[in-house]
């Protein structure tokens, strides 16, 4: 086949999969929420309420796209486009399977790194064109929390990195082979999974947008699918951390008698429905306590993880 | 009746023996007259100078009594200060009145003394036009700014018939939302300190963590609070006027929407008071199947609170198992009353009919079932991290604060002061059953839900209690001012008849007096305050609501904190706000 020909079905595949598993994820989160919570959750439309998610996604294309007057309009209108973007970039470097990715890029994981940091920017931009106090308290509240997770989420990773010796992804699975690196990197996998939490502002670190304090935080003024941006992209988001965390610390699409993509996919799932859990679990901490939670102990602790693994890598080579 | 004549001794050597008058009212509250000139020494001595002093400021209202017709033995006045106060080491309250003449009058003012009086002045002067000199603050509160008169005066309109159609034109509407707009000169609070410029954040009336219509108005440094203003009266529906329309009888309904999780809660406390006005007996049975139902919805108010409390900390299950279990509450409560929050149960003399059939294993059932649940919900939610980190040391009050400002309740427990007006004060047969009074010390937001979900379990207790020994008998008293009344001898005699007819018809005409009747409900102490002028309706009925006191403590605890801790707070306080506009 063309090498053009079959990179523009990938990429056509790759961004037309996340957005739409990312829809359904909005009925996968309701379901399950509802299933732990003792209820029914969204079972009316279609065959287990399937059809739910078509049914919001067409009430939310045909809301009136209004923007407030006091907004500054062209950040207003840009700010839910970034987090789209950057998000569906990193998709890019993601290896779902032997030889299906877009970029196998030599740097896929600090692209993956760039991108989900430009992703604050997203945020903040929102929080700040609403003009609205309660958005920019969240806005600002998002820009604090992302510095303070962004730091030590790449330190995290650089376990992986050092035990792989590479920043391609496909490499890093590859050298997943014998044994998957959450073994050794055990700490490394529960501070980027942190990490990833706070980096996509789910419970417990929804504190940009906090219900109960801040209305809805940075995007309480969108509304429409401007809105429905903000959402899909929190999705695409968690898709991609359960991605990152599975290609990074589970073996990729690495197992026994499954064909790979198979294996890629039920690990993303496990990771999807441990984040959707960990919502229904935990209540939110405050502001401060989040910050000095991230500088104290886990910026230390992934300092550490670097140390020993640096320290171990060394002293086995030959 | 003076039950306590040796305050009266004190006083009369204080200050004179024409200072203070007695009166004698029907619920033996010893109640006492001064005038204007005497008030504040006559407070200032009860508050800090006699022996067992009176503490709290337990109540602050006035009586229009322009139009009344018995007053025996009571100086004359157009309108009547009345203030209750409350003594903890009496156990004991006071009711001190003053009698004020002409169209605005008026009557030096407390705050200096007790700085809870602040909100409870401005209310008599909202409704009654009582000027209280030397206010700090004396605007109206329940009331919209621009709004012309003051309701509970007597000739001040009740219906929307009496008056002229509503219209709202745009100007109106301009002018409403122009006299909503915070003003932060008008509180005494600065723009901007020295380094920094103040926001300045409504939160509310329409706000998700505030449960209903109230606004907050935050002075912000960054995310730190430097002071709140909160901003009541929006869910101010006139229930006291209303009690001065509605028959004795059919202003029971109104009362379940006062506090509207607390459905009969808010019954027993009216009709006390009625029943100490018409010196009705209930019989045991009725007493019983009363303290049942009012643990029953002291544990359904307590469910919400439970899971809103946990919501308003970001957790979001808890509120939907709480809910599925105040559901199975409900279904008892529907086979008793055929409704479900608002039951409209009790009456005046005992309950509206028996229980049903099997309304025993219902009981049973829910009692076997909820301790299970009630572990769980340890486990999930006090127990958890975060939710202590979000809740130890948050917003704490000391006993003499919440003394001092008038707070009841499970926050009043949970500084340490152990204080149930069931055990203290017993009423309706709540001395017969042994339960505790679940305490905290530290007075915080996570205190209060401890000595919250330790009352759930002692409620639990006290059902079982009622329902393993439920008396055989009459479900309503016989008295003939009870209501409904008696049906079965009303065609032997013409007098039954009659009396039927008439209490059907127009209801029961209490005896003319006043009496308080205080409870001990879900969020805090009740009080229903009524005066009757012999006649089928009440002619003042005044609703002390536990909330209302609260919320005017919130400053208070919110001081130099965050924003997540202001909605802990207001989660912990658990009020409602129909309680607080009434």
């Amino acid at each position: 086949m063309n090498p053009i020909v079959k990179s523009l079905i990938i990429l056509f595949l790759v961004i037309f999969i996340p957005l739409n598993v990312a829809a359904g994820l909005i009925w996968l989160e309701r379901r399950l929420l509802a299933l732990w919570q003792d209820r029914y959750g969204p079972n009316r439309v279609g065959p287990f309420g399937l059809l739910q998610v078509l049914a919001d996604m067409i009430k939310i294309f045909f809301k009136e796209d209004w923007i407030p007057p006091f907004a500054d309009k062209p950040v207003f209108v840009i700010a839910p486009a970034v987090i789209m973007v950057t998000v569906l970039m990193s998709y890019t470097v993601v290896p779902w399977a032997p030889g299906a990715t877009v970029a196998d890029m030599n740097i896929g994981l600090l692209f993956f790194l760039a991108m989900s940091s430009l992703g604050v920017y997203s945020i903040v931009l929102a929080g700040w064109a609403s003009a609205s106090k309660y958005s920019l308290l969240g806005g600002l509240r998002a820009s604090a929390q992302m510095l303070s997770y962004e730091v030590f989420m790449g330190l995290s990773l650089m376990g992986t990195v050092l035990l792989a010796g590479s920043f391609r992804l496909s490499d890093i699975v590859a050298a997943q082979r014998h044994m998957w690196f959450v073994i050794p990197q055990f700490l490394g996998f529960i501070l980027f999974l942190i990490a990833g939490l706070a980096e996509t502002r789910r419970l417990p670190f929804d504190l940009p947008e906090a219900e109960s304090e801040l209305v809805a935080g940075f995007h309480s003024e969108y509304s429409g699918m401007k809105f429905g941006m903000f959402f899909v992209g929190e999705y695409l988001g968690v898709i991609l951390i359960s991605a990152m965390i599975t290609v990074l610390f589970f073996g990729g699409w690495q197992g026994p008698w499954l064909p790979p993509i198979v294996w890629f996919v039920v690990k993303t799932l496990f990771f999807i429905c441990l984040f959707i859990l960990l919502r229904a679990a935990l209540p939110r901490p405050r502001f401060d306590q989040l910050m000095s939670w991230g500088w104290k102990i886990m910026l230390p602790l992934a300092l550490l993880n670097l140390l020993v693994t640096g320290a171990v890598v060394l002293a086995a080579r030959p | 009746m003076i039950a306590n004549a040796t305050i009266l001794d004190d006083l009369r050597t204080r200050f004179g023996e024409d200072s203070v008058t007695p009166q004698a009212t029907r619920d033996e509250i010893p109640t006492f007259w001064t005038d204007g000139r005497h008030l504040r020494d006559v407070l200032r001595y009860l508050k800090h100078e006699v022996a067992q002093p009176y503490r709290m400021l337990y109540d602050l209202t006035a009586i229009d009594e322009r139009v009344r017709q018995h007053r025996d033995g009571e100086p004359t006045s157009d309108f009547t200060v009345v203030y209750h106060l409350l003594s903890f080491d009496r156990n004991e309250y006071l009711r001190i009145k003053v009698p004020l003449s002409g169209e605005t009058p008026s009557v030096p003012t407390i705050t200096e003394l007790w700085p809870a009086a602040n909100w409870y002045e401005r209310e008599v002067w909202d409704m009654f036009g009582v000027e209280f000199d030397g206010h700090p603050f004396l605007q109206r509160i329940l009331m919209p700014k621009t709004w012309v008169g003051h309701p509970l005066r007597k000739d001040h309109p009740a219906r929307a018939t009496e008056i002229g159609p509503f219209q709202q034109p745009p100007e109106k509407v301009d002018r409403e939302q122009e006299a909503l707009r915070f003003r932060p000169e008008d509180w005494g609070m600065k723009r901007e300190s020295e380094d920094s410029d103040f926001i300045f954040l409504n939160v509310g009336p329409q706000h998700p963590g505030t449960h209903g219509v109230i606004r907050i108005v935050l002075q912000l440094d960054g995310e730190e609070i430097v002071d709140a203003v909160p901003e009541i009266g929006f869910h101010h529906r006139g229930a006291e006027k209303m009690g001065e329309r509605q028959t004795w009888h059919t202003f029971i309904p109104y009362t379940d929407r006062v506090d509207y999780l607390g459905g009969v809660l808010n019954e027993l406390a009216y009709l006390t008071a009625v029943e100490k006005l018409a010196g009705i007996a209930v019989p045991p049975r009725a007493q019983v199947i009363r303290v049942m139902m009012v643990e029953l919805f002291r544990i359904i108010s307590h469910l919400v609170w439970y899971g809103t409390f946990a919501q308003d900390l970001g957790q979001m299950s808890p509120v939907f198992y709480t809910f599925n279990d105040r559901e199975r509450a409900f279904d008892i409560i529907e086979a008793v009353c055929g409704a479900r929050m608002h039951p409209v149960w009790f009456r005046i003399g005992g309950v509206a009919q028996d229980l049903p059939k099997g309304w025993d294993k219902m009981f049973r059932d829910f009692v076997a079932y909820l301790p299970r649940r009630l572990d769980e919900y340890d486990r999930e939610v006090m127990k958890n991290r975060i939710f202590k980190a979000r809740t130890v040391g948050v917003g704490e009050i000391t006993r003499e604060e919440a003394i001092e400002w008038g707070i009841t309740g499970p926050m009043l427990r949970a500084c340490g002061v152990e204080w149930d007006f069931r055990k203290k004060q017993p009423y309706s047969g709540y001395e017969n059953f042994e339960f505790e009074i679940p305490t905290a010390q530290r007075g915080d937001c996570y205190d209060r839900a401890v000595v919250r979900v330790a009352e759930m379990r002692q409620s639990l207790r006290i059902i079982e209690q009622c329902v393993n020994n439920m008396p055989e008998g009459h479900y309503t008293s016989e008295h003939p001012l009870s209501t409904p009344p008696l049906k079965e001898r009303t065609m032997h005699d013409i007098e039954t008849l009659i009396t039927h007819f008439l209490n059907v018809s127009w209801g029961p005409v209490i005896p003319p007096g006043e009496a308080l009747g205080a409870n001990e409900a879900a969020k805090g102490n009740n009080g229903y305050y009524l005066v009757s002028d012999g006649a089928t309706w009440s002619y003042r009925t005044r609703i002390r609501a536990p909330s209302f006191a609260h919320m005017q403590a919130l400053p208070l605890m919110c001081r130099g904190l965050m924003i997540p801790d202001l909605l802990a707070i207001l989660g912990s306080m658990d009020y409602v706000l129909a309680d607080i506009d009434r």
